[in-house]
């Protein structure tokens, strides 16, 4: 992390509070829309806040702050990008790999089934204590039991697999646990989430808490929710997964970042996604 | 890129005659010939540059694609069908592959 | 009922070259025009572009053409360094002159819909899109 000088510092963080101050006009979440996928699936986009989020009065997904071309991509399966990636998920399921000569499947049966609700309790401690994201269950897979080769954490395969897993939750609603054994961990994504990183000297609660519904230069704020990842970016025409959006968020803020996959990046992934605990599962969404 | 993989959706139902909607997405980097690489290198241009639909041989739309048509390109537009049979679409591709997917489709 | 983007559509259609905007790439906006009509004059009206007034991001944006009588409609990016979009030729297994697809707009800027009729003729409209620059992406 890079440090300034305290004038130079502060001039900056005021130019940046001015820059979020801006446009708030036109800004707010659009609380009339409704995500209907198909015209037949219902999606909860918004969610009653509790004791983990005192500072927000109710939960939004992030889809209710896009335009309405964007949402519109995300309530039809076909026009949604993303269903790309879903199906070469799909395809990779059933596609033995590795020395075993085996497939998912072959373990985990039909994902419609075995995978359901999944999405939805990820990140979880495992059985030896430790806290995984989604990616970490599945390179385990691969590597204990496939005799595969780990995949990248942002690459293709791994966002195929991670897309087509997360649709089998589609519509559950987020349901992290944050005790127990996760309390630690949770409590280590909290403290990060309040932590000002950079030169901006910009945390995730300066955004996505204090100023959620107002415009950071051109883009508008959300509450930072992360039920709708993986996603389509728009400016990526790909799947972004969650710990690249934070690695984007930070690097924003011009600080060094930390790295996809990383023990910082799990504990934070835990904490929003404790923020938004009511909110369904989006399965793959579609975001600018 | 992982292997071309078309999609297409035809309505469920149409009669003898009717005007339908087709939507065909078709994963592809369509890459523009204008962006560089982490080592300024100019990344050379890779798109899909044609597509037609046919109905059962019957010229249903010809495109000629530019760079500034978007990744996965999206096409939506609409068909006659005076009988039920075969769609197909074919995708042409600047390496000098070419894509082609088929669909039946019954009128009532 | 006109509607604002009717009415501008309406009213660029009638000079759509003399009324392009400052910064747009005129000259190979001009010369993509002139490749494609030879230098006819292009009528006013009957070309519809349905296009969001502000992208999110210009990576991908939404838009559709329909042009009652159109045989062959060409989409051009004024401000792309490269205007030149798609042609769209209508066969006679088409149901009707309309495209919807995405498109990458450079920044914000006029985006043309040429309309080639079924008798030789041209008509044209062009609306502005605003593109978003940020990139942070919310």
């Amino acid at each position: 992390m890079q440090h300034l000088k305290p004038a130079r510092t502060l001039a900056l963080a005021s130019a940046c509070v001015a820059a979020l101050w801006t446009g708030a006009a036109f800004a707010d979440p659009d609380l009339s829309a409704e995500l209907v996928i198909d015209g037949e699936l219902h999606i909860t986009t918004r969610a009653p806040s509790d004791d983990i989020t005192p500072n927000l009065p109710e939960r939004y997904s992030g889809w209710l702050f896009r335009s309405a071309e964007t949402r519109d991509l995300q309530a039809d399966d076909f026009e949604n990008p993303a269903m790309l990636a879903v199906e070469d998920g799909a395809d990779l399921w059933e596609t033995a790999d590795g020395s075993n000569g085996q497939s998912c499947m072959d373990c985990h049966g039909d994902a419609a089934e075995s995978m359901a609700g999944v999405r939805a309790r990820m990140p979880h401690v495992n059985d030896a204590g430790v806290l995984w994201s989604m990616e970490d269950y599945v390179n385990n897979c691969r590597t204990e039991r496939m005799g595969a080769e780990a995949w990248r954490w942002s690459g293709d395969e791994m966002t195929s697999m991670t897309s087509f897993i997360s649709m089998q939750s589609r519509g559950m609603p987020v349901a992290v646990q944050i005790d127990g054994p996760a309390e630690p961990y949770w409590e280590q994504g909290r403290d990060m989430y309040y932590t000002r990183y950079g030169q901006l000297e910009l945390s995730c609660a300066s955004c996505h808490e204090e100023s959620w519904g107002l415009n950071i230069r051109a883009d508008h704020l959300s509450q930072g929710q992360i039920s709708g990842f993986p996603t389509y970016r728009l400016k990526n025409a790909g799947i972004v997964s969650m710990h690249n959006r934070f690695r984007g968020c930070i690097r924003d803020t011009r600080a060094e970042t930390f790295a996809e996959g990383s023990d910082e990046f799990r504990a934070l992934e835990l904490y929003v996604a404790s923020r938004g605990m009511g909110l369904a599962i989006e399965g793959v969404s579609v975001r600018p | 890129m992982t292997d071309v993989r078309p999609r297409i959706r035809l309505p469920r139902s149409a009669s003898a005659g009717d005007s339908i909607v087709v939507k065909t997405l078709v994963n592809h980097d369509m890459e523009s010939g204008q962006r560089r690489n982490s080592a300024g290198e100019t990344i050379p241009r890779q798109i899909i540059n044609r597509f037609t639909c046919e109905f059962n041989g019957t010229m249903v739309i010809d495109v000629a694609l530019e760079p500034a048509i978007s990744a996965n390109p999206y096409m939506e537009f609409e068909a006659l069908v005076p009988e039920s049979g075969e769609f197909l679409f074919t995708w042409y591709d600047d390496n000098g592959e070419v894509y082609t997917a088929t669909e039946a489709f019954e009128v009532s | 009922m006109l509607t604002r983007r009717d009415t501008i559509a309406i009213g660029l259609g009638a000079s759509a070259v003399a009324l392009l905007p400052v910064g747009a790439y005129a000259t190979t906006t001009e010369e993509a025009i002139a490749a494609y009509t030879g230098g006819a004059e292009m009528a006013e009206g009957g070309v519809t572009i349905t296009a969001p007034e502000i992208a999110e991001n210009g990576n991908t944006v939404p838009i559709s053409v329909e042009a009652p009588g159109a045989t062959e409609i060409v989409l051009i990016a004024t401000g792309n360094p490269t205007p030149n979009v798609g042609r769209f030729t209508f066969g006679p297994g088409s149901g009707a002159p309309m495209i919807a697809t995405r498109i990458r707009l450079g920044r914000t800027q006029d985006v043309m819909a040429i309309a080639k009729m079924a008798d030789g003729s041209f008509a044209s409209t062009a609306v502005e899109v605003k593109v978003t620059i940020g990139g942070c992406g919310g």
